[in-house]
């Protein structure tokens, strides 16, 4: 009897993942598929709202990353009122970078040692009652110290650059809307032990190498695990440098031959396309030089590694050149590689938040510029997770008329489900018993890309996932939540 | 700092309609005279790992939250550390934070879930009318159970739940 194996929501929640395994009778793998049930409301709900409502409105979609929402519709904004990409003033900008690099970090810490972490420790096929986080506080409490210390840190980056926990307003069309206060500053460079940037840069090392050291005793599961060739893209700086803020953007394919070329993202519809697939309610975007079957791509840490040509900051440019070397310079394929990708990140982004604090611009008093206005503009961000786009139009009235969002996790829907795929064919074709490892491997694949699946609401008694394994005739033999 | 006895952590998306319910309860309580002399107040999209540490420092702690499908009006009752962890970054049950904060800091507060019934969940910060005068009875039993000196035994049921 043919069955079907389904990780699947249990509630109508927008953006929570399925995952569909069809097996034959000999339990082969037939087919799989990774759906996402993306929120696609949004473009029609600002519709008719004010521009400059948009950097605050977007916090509504996503409470997991709203700063990057945040930032791109500031960036689109900056356009709109006629300052520009690169327009803003010194101060504006290095504030904005700022919130970023402080939410990347945050972002970063937490999947690695709330998500990451306990799968390395204690192995993916490890009882599920000790792979966790709970179980890395027991086993290895200082490092689950460290994490909660370091997401605290990014979050109290976050607070007191956009100016409020919820739905902050920090930055505004053509700038920002408050400095860095000397106090403030301080407590990020001269804190106590551990809650300061010093500490911060130590222990990101730390990860770092725990990954490295990790990856040298299992390195046929880390390379080999989900592996599979694609095409990168991100924003780069205008010399190639990693710059998780603003950039051109630039694409790569496997081999590493350059794909867009450095090109401006407010013309970002010229080189890319969304396909729909009958099947799933997300897109898939695809580079359109390539066309839809050969021009899907990566985005997030792994992608920007391959993109960059160098990391601006020293201890991440370090780590950088052994990452790079590992390939022999060539772009990195490895799923797995995503976590080492990330925690190069952190690293840099604790760098990087070191020499804002050192920044003297962060005291200075322009905060916004003003400009020509225009009818449309396009804000592309680095969000923890891969490339973000917000694309806006207003009409005479100042009313948004039109608002497109090609969000980190459709960019990644494809390799998304090239990732089940290897997994379902590779660790769960011909076996007779789906195990919960079996089962983990799959959620380890997708893991590697941290979706973003639930990002609306988080009431009470919306499960995130649950686990379904289905005959051909449709019975639910076997069910588990998480 | 020091701290008062208790804080109140209301949690969800504003944004969302009926989602907002957390955090507007716990706006309410930081703008209430009295309740504000006996509570801290932390509001967020979600619970994160680093509220362990925060709730580390409280004799009791009462997570607020919208429901989706719990009793209406509100259900309040006492939760215990239990691991529930989640294939995500995007959720963290307070049961888990509760477990992460006895591990890490060996402290184990007395903890409340008070689960506000919710119904709309669509993109707007408008809540329901149902919502809003479920969170408005949610209020006033806090009020009670606060003035009762933190002690919910005048008012619960036999379950440890209460149904309004």
């Amino acid at each position: 009897m043919a069955r079907k194996i389904t990780i699947e929501p249990v509630t109508r929640v927008e953006g929570h993942g399925k995952v569909t395994i069809q097996l034959d009778p000999h339990n082969n793998v037939i087919d799989s598929r990774f759906h996402i049930v993306e929120f696609r409301g949004f473009e029609r709900f600002v519709q008719g709202r004010p521009y400059w409502e948009a950097p605050v409105l977007v916090q509504r979609l996503c409470g997991i990353c709203p700063v990057s929402h945040h930032l791109a519709a500031a960036k689109a904004m900056d356009v709109i009122v006629g300052v520009g990409p690169n327009g803003l003033s010194p101060t504006a900008e290095k504030m904005r970078r700022l919130m970023h690099y402080g939410q990347m970090f945050q972002s970063h810490a937490l999947h690695f040692f709330h998500l990451v972490s306990p799968d390395l420790l204690f192995g993916i096929d490890a009882d599920p009652s000790i792979r966790n986080v709970i179980g890395v506080a027991i086993k290895h409490p200082d490092l689950a110290v460290q994490g909660v210390m370091m997401r605290k840190f990014g979050q109290e980056i976050i607070k007191v650059t956009a100016g409020k926990k919820i739905h902050g307003t920090g930055a505004i069309p053509g700038g920002i809307n408050k400095n860095l206060s000397i106090a403030e500053r301080d407590e990020f460079l001269k804190g106590a032990d551990p809650l300061n940037v010093k500490k911060m840069i130590e222990w990101s090392l730390a990860a770092v190498n725990l990954f490295k050291d990790y990856h040298k005793k299992n390195k046929d599961f880390i390379d080999n695990f989900a592996a599979f060739p694609s095409n990168h893209l991100s924003l780069v700086r205008k010399d190639g440098a990693l710059d998780l803020y603003h950039g051109v953007l630039r694409a790569v394919d496997a081999e590493g031959k350059k794909i867009l070329n450095d090109v401006d993202y407010q013309d970002y519809l010229k080189y890319i396309g969304e396909e729909v697939r009958s099947w799933s309610y997300m897109k898939f975007p695809y580079i359109k030089s390539l066309g839809k079957k050969d021009g899907w791509y990566r985005v997030g840490p792994l992608a920007r590694l391959n993109t960059v040509d160098f990391i601006p900051t020293k201890l991440a440019q370090k780590e950088f050149e052994e990452f790079k070397a590992y390939t022999k310079g060539k772009p990195n394929n490895m799923s797995m590689h995503m976590h080492w990708a990330r925690l190069i990140e952190l690293l840099h982004s604790a760098e990087v938040i070191e020499e804002l604090l050192n920044d003297p611009d962060l005291q200075k008093d322009e905060l916004v510029r003003k400009g020509k206005k225009v009818k449309e503009g396009v804000g592309l961000i680095e969000a923890p997770r891969g490339t973000l786009f917000h694309h806006y139009r207003i009409n005479d009235n100042d009313q948004i008329e039109m608002a497109n969002l090609i969000v980190s996790t459709t960019n990644n829907n494809e390799p998304m489900n090239r990732a089940v795929n290897w997994v379902a064919v590779n660790q769960l074709s011909g076996k007779k018993e789906i195990t919960e490892g079996m089962l983990n491997a799959v959620e380890v694949a997708i893991r590697a890309y941290d979706p973003c699946l639930s990002c609306a609401t988080h009431a009470l008694g919306k499960m995130p996932l649950s686990v379904s394994l289905v005959d051909a005739d449709g019975n639910v033999i076997d069910k588990k939540e998480k | 700092m020091k701290h008062k006895r208790c804080i109140v952590i209301g949690y969800g998306n504003p944004g969302r309609q009926d989602d907002a319910l957390g955090i507007e309860f716990a706006l309410r309580v930081e703008k209430d005279k009295h309740l504000s002399m006996l509570c801290d107040v932390h509001y967020d999209y979600q619970l994160n790992i680093e509220d362990s540490l925060t709730i580390s420092e409280y004799e009791i702690v009462v997570f607020v939250d919208a429901s989706l499908d719990g009793e209406q009006p509100f259900a309040f009752e006492r939760i215990s550390p239990s691991l529930k962890i989640s294939f995500t970054t995007h959720s963290l049950s307070a049961e888990s934070l509760l477990a992460l904060c006895e591990e890490l800091y060996r402290k184990s507060p007395i903890a409340y879930m008070l689960a506000i019934r919710g119904y709309e969940w669509n993109l707007g910060s408008e809540m329901t009318s149902e919502a809003a005068e479920n969170l408005l009875k949610a209020f006033r039993y806090f009020n009670r159970f606060v003035s009762n000196g933190f002690c919910e035994s005048e008012v619960t049921c036999s379950r440890g739940v209460l149904f309004h």
